[in-house]
This record gives C-alpha cells, structure tokens and sequence, in this order.
C-alpha cells in the first residue's frame, strides 16, 4: 500500500493521534509492513529478535503455552514490553485470518520513541492501564 | 536461415509450469530437472538472464564473485564468496561466473552475468520456451491453472511464477507520471552541467547519483527518511558501499544535497521542473527548481490477472503474501521464486530480512521449493541420511562455518537434524527456519542457523525441538568466524543435551 493511504490509516490510531501528516508519513517510512498468513505466528514465545508491532488490520491472538488469552485488533499495538526489556517474549502472537501490521525492529525502537515524544507518551499511557489491569486483578 | 530446432514445451497439459527465465526461473528447473520433475518453462524473453539482459543501468552488479579464497571454485563452500553464479550439483557446472569475469573487478559488469546465465544453461542444457509471453490466468473445476499464452493455452496443476520485480513503481505524485523512471535514464553525457533531482534514497537512487557525479552540476536525493547504509545496518538493508560516495559528496563538499523531505508534486515551468518538497520533521516546505527529475521510486511484481484469481498481495511493491515454501498463502498451488520470494518473510529476527530478493539467497530457496514441490505434489519424499552420534556436533558446527545456505540466508535458511526412533539422529538437508520452528507435531531435532542482530557480528544459533517445544541457543561469535572451537563444541552440547542424550545413547540399529 501506498505511503500516503498508509499515513491515512495510521491517523485513526491512538497512538499516532497527535502526529502532524508529514510525521505520520515518516513513520510509515520508517517502520516496515509486514503481512501474516491466518496461523502465521507472529512473535514466538522464548524467542529473541522481535520488534514493535502496531495491528494496521485483521486480528491476533495472544497464545500462551498454547492457550488464547486475548485478541489484538487495528491500533493495537504489541512487542513493547520484549523491545523495552530486551528479553524474548513470554506470549506466541498468531494471525488469525489475514493480519498486516507496522514493524518497528527492536534496535531502532528507543531513537524512534524519543525522536516522537508524544507516540511515547501514548505507549507510556497503555502500560499504565495495563499495570492497572494486572493491579485489579490481583487485588 | 533454417530453424534449428522446434521449440520445446508446445501448448497443451504440463505436470508443472514455470514462468520466467532470469536467474530465479533457471535455478529452479535445473534443480527440478535433477529432481526427475517433468515440467514446462516459459519465457517472453528471447534469451536467458531476465532483468540482467538490461539492468543494472550502469551495467555493474552489486554482488560479487571473489576470485582468492582458499576454497576450489567448483567447491561447495565456494559458494561463500560467489554470490552470483547458480548453484550446480556436479561440480564442473559450479562457480560458472568465475569463467565469464575478466578480472578487472569483483563485481561482474551487466554483460558478464548475462553470459554467465547463458553459459549454465548452455552447459546443463535448461530447456526454455523463449518467446512465449504468458497473459492470462484461470483456474478450471478439477483445479488445473489455464495460463493464455502468446504461444497458445497451457495447463497445470501447479504454476511458479518467475517474473521478477521489474516494473516500474511511480507513487501517487501530481506530475510524477510525467518524470522518467530508474530504467528510462538517458545516455549519461545529456545530464553534463545540469541540475538533477532523484527521487528515492534506495540503492537505485544512489546507483543512479553515482553515476552521474562527473556529469550532472548538482544532485538532490529526496525521500522522506534518511539514507539507511548497509554497513551500519549489517545486511542488505540501505545503500550499499559502492553506491556511498554520493553521500561522502554531501558531507564534504555540498556538490550533493540529500533531503529528509516528502514530495508533494513535480511541475514543469519552461524547460526546468519546480519540485516542491516538506521536510517531515520540522514541517518546512521549499520548491526546488532543477532541469532533470528521475523517479528512483521502486519496482512492483508484473502479476498480471493473479490478484483476479485471488492472489492476495501486500506493500508497495505488490509482492504476493507467501508460504515459507514460497506457495501463494490464498491460491494454493500457486508459487513463486526468484526475487519474489523477498515477500515470505520468514523469522525477520531483529527486523532484518532475508536475502531472498537477491540471487545468492533465493538460489537456495528454489533448491528448498523443488524438493518441497517433489514431496507435496509428485509424492517424492528423499530420505535423510542417518548419522554416527559422535558426528552430530561436528556436522553442524562446520555447517555453521561453512555452509553457504546458511551464509546467505541468515535465520532464514537451516541445517535440518531430526531424531528417528529407528534410525537415530537423520540429516534432513537445508530447509525453512520458519517451517521448523512453527510445525505444530514435529519430531525432536535441532536446527542450526546463522544469526545478525544488525549490531555484533554474526554467530549461529541452534534451536532444540524437544517434545514440541522449541528454544534457542545461541552460540558464541568469533572474530575469525570460525565456530568450530571448544567454546562451540561445549555451547553446542549444552543445548542438544536434552534432546540427543537419551536417543543417542541408544544403540542404533
């Protein structure tokens, strides 16, 4: 797809809200897009190498030790917490039916975050609300 | 003059169909013809070698063949060093380019790898329907691919598309469709004391600035993010070394200006071009004026009606979306090799792709695909060869070091071990790290790559299957490369040790 239809795609997304077009065009430039068969693993639990991956459309599965434990959909986003950690990740990512996303590669992640504050800002946001999730339900 | 022979493969119904002839095309019949595979090859070229027979425009590879490394050029671990000949089984086919190259460079000049693909093919007789330009697709109820061809009607269960990457991608830019493209670039001396803005900031872009460096009095490179150089990200990734000089231009003398900018549209104003451009980061237009204008703006895959049959595609370049055995992931039956095969992506472990779009990696995947297609669609299944337990960790260490596939196809090609109840530890060849990893009811078995994280230099990983679960383990790097040393050998043995310490102390039979 096109950079143009790409940014298009992108500016509904919450992550990218507060992006100027020209800044949205350059991280469709600098991330790549990958497409995935329905079954194609995504991310591999125990395995290292990953990016960050931003769901453009379709659905993933997050599979734990074979077992679905929930599902990602257009603007979600997944990987961060392996590129931010540096370890491999703890959960398979599976398309299920046909899944394209925005790759950003591990290496390339921390430049990015901090050449776009706000995008950091939003990822910031997400990890609290899932601090707060995993808080509630252990309380 | 009197023809000399009739044209092999006329229309009618073929076991298997392969479209193309350049270097992708070629690899796979010879290695489908080794196989005892009966099928068709056609062409829309006279002759072989595919985009070689014009392109690169400056009529030099990027890929070199390196005429002193220790190794025999009819030697497998040659390979290594060759990334431009196809690969032969018998060894006085091997290192063809070798022959062809007059010394001058490493990098065979345009001339040289076309002869160099003609001479394989002449030598291992590959039998080609030239002149044969395929144009329509369909399939029929019992499942049979109907390919209308200038030459008439074929048909086949199974169809590999060989076609290259080769046409010209102009993004949807007011006044662009007007601006030559990459292959459309005029004799060199036109563009003498005259202002040239390239669009794109890939290895054509650069190729082209390059070449026009004694000519042109100012060249602007364009795209929106910076130049990427494949020797900061350690793979084929950015422009590569040969094409850097423009870049050293810029930094040093500012006969070359290199622009972090979009375009927003091309016009012509009398005999010059007003291009207008903003800067992503600061969000600053400025409207350059230049005389010459080339869009280095990329290539699409000449699919033709496929997307019609529902072949699903993906990105800018069109490239259908594939199986790890390079087989369409919504057509089955369809597949695909040579350059293609860059849109399996395979493992992309630290975000770098394979090498699959470039003739040293997707000549192993056409081996990888005969065999696949031998097993899945003519029920030929090889079978691997048992190995003495004591030769396992050796085996694979020197794979490592030495094996080509693994070289060229970084995490994305393997060394295949899997553990037999009956016949112990089996060499099951080369074949798809992805396939490995992600089969759902494997065999035990370990499969040994080579891995780059954009950032050390390479080592190679093992993965361990045991009870279906897959782990990694990587292995120390070595600044000789060398990976056959004791601190191998223990790494190596720590991570088989689950797997082949109760099968290989069985005895075998």
């Amino acid at each position: 797809m096109a950079v143009g239809e790409l940014a298009d795609t992108i500016a509904g997304f919450a992550l990218f809200a507060d992006l100027t077009t020209p800044q949205r065009e350059n991280v469709v430039d600098v991330f790549t897009e990958q497409w995935f068969a329905d079954g194609e693993k995504v991310l591999r639990q125990g395995l290292t190498g990953s990016g960050l991956h931003i769901v453009l459309d379709g659905t993933a599965a997050i599979r734990i030790d074979g077992v679905d434990r929930a599902t990602l959909r257009a603007g979600d986003y997944f990987g961060e917490i392996s590129v931010l950690l540096g370890e491999a990740p703890t959960a398979d990512i599976v398309a299920i039916g046909p899944l394209r996303c925005l790759v950003l590669p591990s290496s390339q992640v921390e430049s990015f975050l901090k050449a776009n504050p706000s995008v950091m800002f939003r990822i910031l946001q997400g990890e609290a609300r899932k601090v707060r999730t995993t808080t509630k339900w252990l309380s | 003059m009197a023809e000399l022979e009739p044209k092999p493969f006329p229309p009618g119904r073929y076991p298997l169909i392969v479209v193309g002839s350049g270097p992708g095309g070629l690899q796979l019949t010879y290695c489908l013809r080794r196989l005892g595979i009966d099928h068709a090859v056609l062409s829309a070229d006279d002759a072989p070698g595919g985009m070689f027979r014009r392109w690169p425009v400056f009529q030099r590879m990027l890929s070199w063949t390196k005429p002193y490394t220790g190794f025999d050029r009819r030697t497998r671990e040659y390979e290594r060093y060759d990334w431009n000949s196809l690969l032969a089984e018998d060894d006085q086919h091997r290192g063809v380019m070798t022959e062809v190259m007059d010394g001058t460079s490493y990098f065979p000049s345009r001339p040289e790898m076309e002869r160099g693909l003609a001479l394989f093919v002449e030598r291992t007789r590959l039998q080609v329907r030239y002149g044969c330009r395929w144009e329509t697709t369909r399939q029929e109820a019992n499942g049979d691919f109907v390919l209308g061809t200038s030459d008439g009607e074929y048909r086949a269960p199974v169809v590999v598309f060989a076609v290259g990457v080769s046409q010209p991608f102009r993004p949807p830019i007011g006044g662009l469709a007007e601006v030559p493209h990459y292959g459309e670039l005029r004799a060199v001396e036109t563009y003498a004391d005259r202002r040239v803005f390239i669009i794109g900031k890939q290895n054509s872009g650069f190729e082209i600035a390059s070449g026009l460096l004694p000519w042109a009095r100012q060249i602007i490179l364009a795209s929106p993010s910076p130049a990427k150089l494949s020797v900061n990200t350690h793979s084929l990734v950015g422009v590569r070394a040969r094409y850097v000089q423009p870049y050293e231009d810029s930094v040093l003398a500012g006969g070359v200006i290199i622009l972090d900018a979009s375009i927003e549209g091309v016009k012509r104003s009398g005999g010059a071009y007003e291009v207008s451009t903003r800067n992503a980061r600061e969000n600053v237009s400025l409207v350059l004026e230049v005389d010459d204008v080339i869009a280095a703006t990329g290539f699409t895959t000449p699919l033709r009606d496929l997307p019609d049959l529902g072949v699903r595609t993906v990105g800018q370049s069109g490239l259908p979306v594939q199986t790890p055995f390079w087989e369409s992931a919504s057509v089955p039956g369809i597949y695909f090799a040579g350059t293609i095969n860059q849109g399996a992506q395979g493992l992309m472990k630290h975000g770098i792709p394979s090498n699959s779009g470039a003739v040293q990696g997707y000549r192993y995947n056409a081996r990888v695909l005969a065999r696949h297609l031998a097993e899945a669609h003519f029920g030929l299944k090889q079978r691997g060869r048992a190995m003495a337990t004591d030769e396992v960790i050796p085996f694979l260490l020197a794979e490592a070091r030495f094996g080509p596939e693994l070289w060229h196809q970084r995490s994305y090609l393997a060394r295949i071990v899997s553990i037999d109840a009956d016949r112990g530890v089996v060499d099951e060849g080369i074949s798809s790290l992805a396939v490995f990893v992600d089969q759902r009811d494997g065999p035990d078995g370990a499969a040994i790559a080579l891995e780059s994280n954009g950032r050390d230099d390479l080592y190679p990983i093992v993965y361990v299957r045991h009870n279906n679960v897959v782990r990694e383990h990587p292995l120390p790097p070595n600044p000789l490369l060398d990976f056959e040393r004791e601190e191998h050998r223990a790494a190596i043995a720590a991570a088989l040790g689950p797997l082949v310490s109760p099968s290989l102390s069985r005895p075998r039979r």
